[in-house]
């Protein structure tokens, strides 16, 4: 199979404008005649199924949830990137696509990527126009804040709510669609697979999951729009909710699934503290603007720190070590995300770990909190304010800035963050990795198309801050009404696409009897204790470290436990009702067949780039040494069957527009 | 700590539910719903099922957490989900009664878990600014005041758990339809259609068989994310001077 970006001819900066002014359109007679499958209601989603109805396609949207606003993109902090250059820091497009490659590790594709950088100006605008209540300056106009990986400040934030907010805004955009009856909502319905027909995909399998009902739906084109496949490590960020079956049966049909070992550990974590824990809370990365990261120099102070006999607090300035600010002065707190966690698992391993199990660093605001309070200080002509006022006057400011999740941590840890550093260790937060897809974020089937965080299109090997949701609207409400009108006007003689058609019923039948097997192992094991032992597995051998023997016997656990999974998993109630145990057994037998790709995928990449590290690969100060000569290339796997080795195909990854160089932040 | 737990338990909407008592043990650093899938993990482990109640994200923010804890939606704490209430606020030997919400408008599907449509459709009646893709003007074009930009979010950070209708004896949505509403009527976007949207949001509410506003404000004090009833006080105005002032009727 040869792999085909399909990336427009002609200069970088001018392929989407002239890829728009060119594509064939198909007329609105013709629109309302159409059908479209969108599958997920987060950003992606959401956006795509508001926009394409206001165009005037017949949609339906899916999702499992019991309303579309319920999205794991509600629960993104810290903010979402554009290149407005409004604090006229010398931001520009061009700097953005740049900041996007480079962070990526030059795993990605050049013009994706510069799309993205294009469009994201016009989200901004389009949220704004929606009533997305951004953070404002008071002179009345938008501010920004910085992330990591960059040097200029051009992430928008509504405080630590920037997803809820940006998702109530696509929420409601679509909402309107529904009213008017562009898009029919289909809430509580998970798709079960996809529906090809000429090897066209014609529509999807859903369960109706308050009845158990399997529905057939017919469309000319079906857009994914599910989200990231980080719960396959069982602890995530991620929602509990999150799985990766929609791409994972896609793959199954023949879709290709690319770089599946690109997972992002954040470095900023609350950290575990128990094995009843099911999911991990996230820090804003945005923290990294004010909080300073570090531990003690000494092991003794460690020591004591993991056994309670002291505090962060009582360790002197000169037995502390900022290891991000002494090891990377350029971006000192702010490198990315890969840089930092990996620095992190460094000192912990070292035995300099901040809690009882060793495994935390201190994040640490009192340095901002003084900062600040001398400047209001000053602000209010205070010239000899104490010390005690200053400290509340600075807090006054960190309050505003990051009062919800300040919150938050004290609701899980029960401490107070604003007088104890914050305690922060890395784990899974997000998948680069994901359906292969072109230019037109169609996957290698006709018809199919891959939106958001499902797909693997614009992050390479690492993902910057605030790029996600950015990715996600640019997906929806950007580039998908272009690229899927492309595929359409080519289907505007397909008839109505019938759901009795024998494809479809065969396809029915398969997901049936899939579930029926799940229900009819009947042994003794709950699925969430065989997800456990998974996410484990996963953590253990293709974690923030990667080496080949670790990955080979990685994969051969992963066998046994899927052997184990038929022969002993125990599934209560029954197949025709709401049953939340046979949802999370049929995802979890995908997370299954997809954590042993991953392993592969990381074996087969003799390198360390980005988020992928491999021990083998490093130099001598433990830095990633990336392999451009074999290794710049996308791993696209395809599928055979459970008991074969899956099939590479390589799209050489050609870069005319940035020159490769070793990702440095010092 | 040892646990006495009271749960409501219904197959379906159809079913007539009650209570079961069970017995978990726990400790203070679990959060409520890691208690209860220790819970659930013993019941499939018996081979029973488990309950079945509504969650996702975790960190009070999605809204699909509900439950009403000895008498109150999201539990004992002000400001807080139920997926964000930790065990440490109970001790050993505590019993704790558990029930999904109650309210007409909210029908109970299984177990914990209730069917909070009818907001979505209140969202659908004019909870939204009519723009479509593509049409917006420049971000900064339209400046907005800072402390309207920031009243403006603090009622957007509603997140639809619909505690504020279990809350209320009445079972009245105003506190979630007033948020939405001033919302986005304060905004300089939002004014052009905000006449319509409070009438056409209202009538909603109303179809969907939500009770009336007493002036009670248990929706306030149980609200996890704080929103006032101010903006309750906000939309009466508004909705009078819609229905007085213009032409247009929902
Ligand atoms: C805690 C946290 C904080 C984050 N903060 C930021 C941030 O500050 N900035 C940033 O840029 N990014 C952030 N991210 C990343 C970002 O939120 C996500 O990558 C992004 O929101 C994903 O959007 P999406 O539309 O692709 O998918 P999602 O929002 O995950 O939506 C997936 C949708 O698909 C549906 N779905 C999935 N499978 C099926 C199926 N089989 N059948 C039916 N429906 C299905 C779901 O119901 C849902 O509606 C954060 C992520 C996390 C975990
Ligand atoms: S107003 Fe408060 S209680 Fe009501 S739905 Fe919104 S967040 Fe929940
Ligand atoms: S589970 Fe999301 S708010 Fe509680």
């Amino acid at each position: 199979m040869k792999l085909d970006g399909k990336v427009p001819p002609g200069p970088l900066a001018e392929k989407w404008t002239t890829y728009q002014s060119t594509v064939p359109l198909v007329a609105p007679n013709n629109k309302r005649r159409l059908e479209i499958i969108v599958v997920g209601s987060g950003l992606a989603g959401a956006a795509a199924a508001a926009s394409l109805g206001e165009l005037g396609y017949n949609v339906k949207c899916f999702t499992y949830h019991d309303s579309p606003r319920r999205a794991h993109s509600i629960a993104a902090q810290g903010g979402i990137n554009a290149a407005k250059n409004y604090s006229n820091d010398g931001d520009s497009v061009y700097r953005l696509f740049y900041d996007t490659i480079k962070g990526g590790d030059y795993r990605s594709r050049e013009a994706n990527v510069h799309r993205l950088a294009e469009v994201s100006t016009n989200i901004i605008d389009q949220a704004v126009a929606q009533g997305v209540p951004f953070a404002r300056e008071y002179g009345g106009l938008l501010e920004n804040r910085s992330f990591g990986g960059v040097q200029v400040s051009r992430t928008f934030y509504a405080k630590g709510q920037t997803g809820q907010q940006l998702l109530i805004g696509a929420y409601q955009a679509l909402s309107r669609q529904i009213a008017r009856g562009s898009v029919e909502m289909y809430n509580r319905h998970e798709m079960m697979d996809i529906v090809t027909i000429d090897g066209k995909a014609r529509g999807i399998i859903a369960r109706n999951l308050v009845t158990g009902e399997i529905e057939r739906h017919g469309a000319h084109a079906v857009l994914l729009c599910t989200g990231g496949y980080g719960n396959v490590f069982y602890l995530s960020t991620n929602a509990m909710n999150c799985n990766a079956t929609a791409a994972w049966r896609a793959v199954r049909r023949g879709a290709l699934m690319a770089n599946p070992c690109f997972t992002q550990i954040h470095p900023t974590c609350i950290p575990q503290s128990g094995d009843y824990q099911s999911k991990l809370t996230l820090m804003s990365e945005s923290l990294r603007n004010d909080g300073r990261v570090w531990v003690p120099k000494k092991k003794e102070d460690a020591k004591a720190i993991q056994e309670g006999r002291k505090k962060g607090t009582d360790i002197p300035e000169e037995d502390r070590d900022y290891f991000l600010e002494r090891r990377y002065p350029a971006f000192g707190n702010l490198v990315p995300r890969d840089v930092a966690s990996r620095a992190a698992k460094v000192a912990c391993d070292e035995g300099l770990g901040v809690a009882p199990t060793g495994l935390a660093v201190f994040l640490d605001f009192s340095a901002a909190i003084e900062r600040y309070g001398r400047s209001e200080a000053h602000l209010k002509g205070m010239h000899n304010a104490d010390a005690a006022t200053i400290r509340q006057l600075g807090e006054k400011v960190i309050e505003d800035k990051y009062g919800n999740l300040f919150e938050m941590y004290e609701k899980i840890t029960g401490e107070n963050p604003y007088k104890l550093p914050m305690k922060i260790y890395p784990a899974v937060h997000y998948t680069m990795g994901g359906v292969w897809v072109d230019y037109n974020l169609e996957t290698n089937i006709p018809g199919l198309f891959v939106l958001g965080e499902a797909n693997f299109s614009d992050h390479g090997a690492n993902r910057l801050g605030a790029s996600a949701l950015m990715q996600g609207l640019a997906d929806g409400y950007f580039v998908a009404p272009y690229t899927v009108g492309n595929f359409l006007s080519g289907e505007i003689r397909t008839p109505k696409i019938d759901p009795n058609a024998p494809e479809f019923m065969k396809t029915a039948e398969e997901v049936q009897e899939r579930l029926s097997k799940l229900m009819n192992i009947k042994g003794n094991q709950s699925v969430e204790s065989f997800h456990r032992r998974l996410g484990k597995i996963m953590w253990d051998h293709c974690g923030m470290a990667r080496n080949a023997e670790d990955l080979q016997k990685g994969r051969q656990l992963i066998r046994e436990l899927r052997e184990e999974y038929y022969k002993d998993l125990f599934v209560p109630g029954d197949l025709n009702e709401f049953n939340p145990e046979l949802e999370k057994a049929h995802r979890v037998a995908d997370f299954l067949e997809l954590g042993e790709l991953m392993m592969l995928d990381a074996f087969n990449r003799n390198e360390s780039c980005g988020g992928h590290f491999r021990e083998e690969y490093q130099d001598e100060k433990g830095e990633a040494k990336r392999n451009d000569k074999d290794y710049a290339y996308v791993a696209a796997w395809e599928w055979t069957d459970t008991s074969k080795d899956p099939i590479l195909h390589k799209e050489e990854l050609v870069f005319e527009n940035v020159e490769l160089k070793t990702r440095s932040y010092e | 700590m040892k646990l006495t737990l009271k749960i409501w338990r219904q197959k379906n909407a159809q079913a007539k539910g009650k209570f079961e008592t069970y017995t978990v043990e726990a400790n203070e650093h679990m959060s409520f719903l890691e208690m209860l899938d220790v819970l659930n993990e013993e019941l499939v482990n018996q081979k029973k099922e488990p309950v079945a109640f509504e969650h996702d994200c975790r960190e009070g923010i999605c809204g699909a957490c509900s439950l009403v804890i000895n008498g109150q939606p999201h539990g004992p704490m002000n400001g807080t989900t139920t997926c964000q209430v930790h065990m440490r606020h109970y001790k050993d030997g505590d019993t704790i009664v558990i029930e999904p919400y109650r309210a007409k408008a909210f029908p109970v599907m299984k177990d914990l878990v209730v069917d909070r449509s009818a907001f979505d459709r209140i969202i659908q009646a004019g909870g939204f600014i009519s723009v479509n893709t593509g049409q917006a003007q420049d971000a900064n074009a339209i400046p907005v005041d800072h402390d309207v930009a920031s009243s403006a979010f603090d009622a957007a950070t509603c997140i639809g758990c619909g505690a504020c209708v279990a809350a209320c004896p009445n079972a009245s949505a105003m506190l979630f339809t007033s948020a939405k509403v001033a919302h986005l009527n304060m905004l300089p976007q939002g004014k052009v259609e905000a006449q319509q949207r409070v009438l056409n949001m209202v009538k909603q509410m109303d179809i969907e068989g939500f009770g009336r506003c007493s002036n009670i404000t248990a929706c306030e004090a149980e609200c996890p994310k704080g929103i006032s009833v101010t903006n309750i006080a906000r939309m009466n105005r508004e909705y009078l001077g819609a229905s007085l002032g213009s032409e247009k009727t929902a």
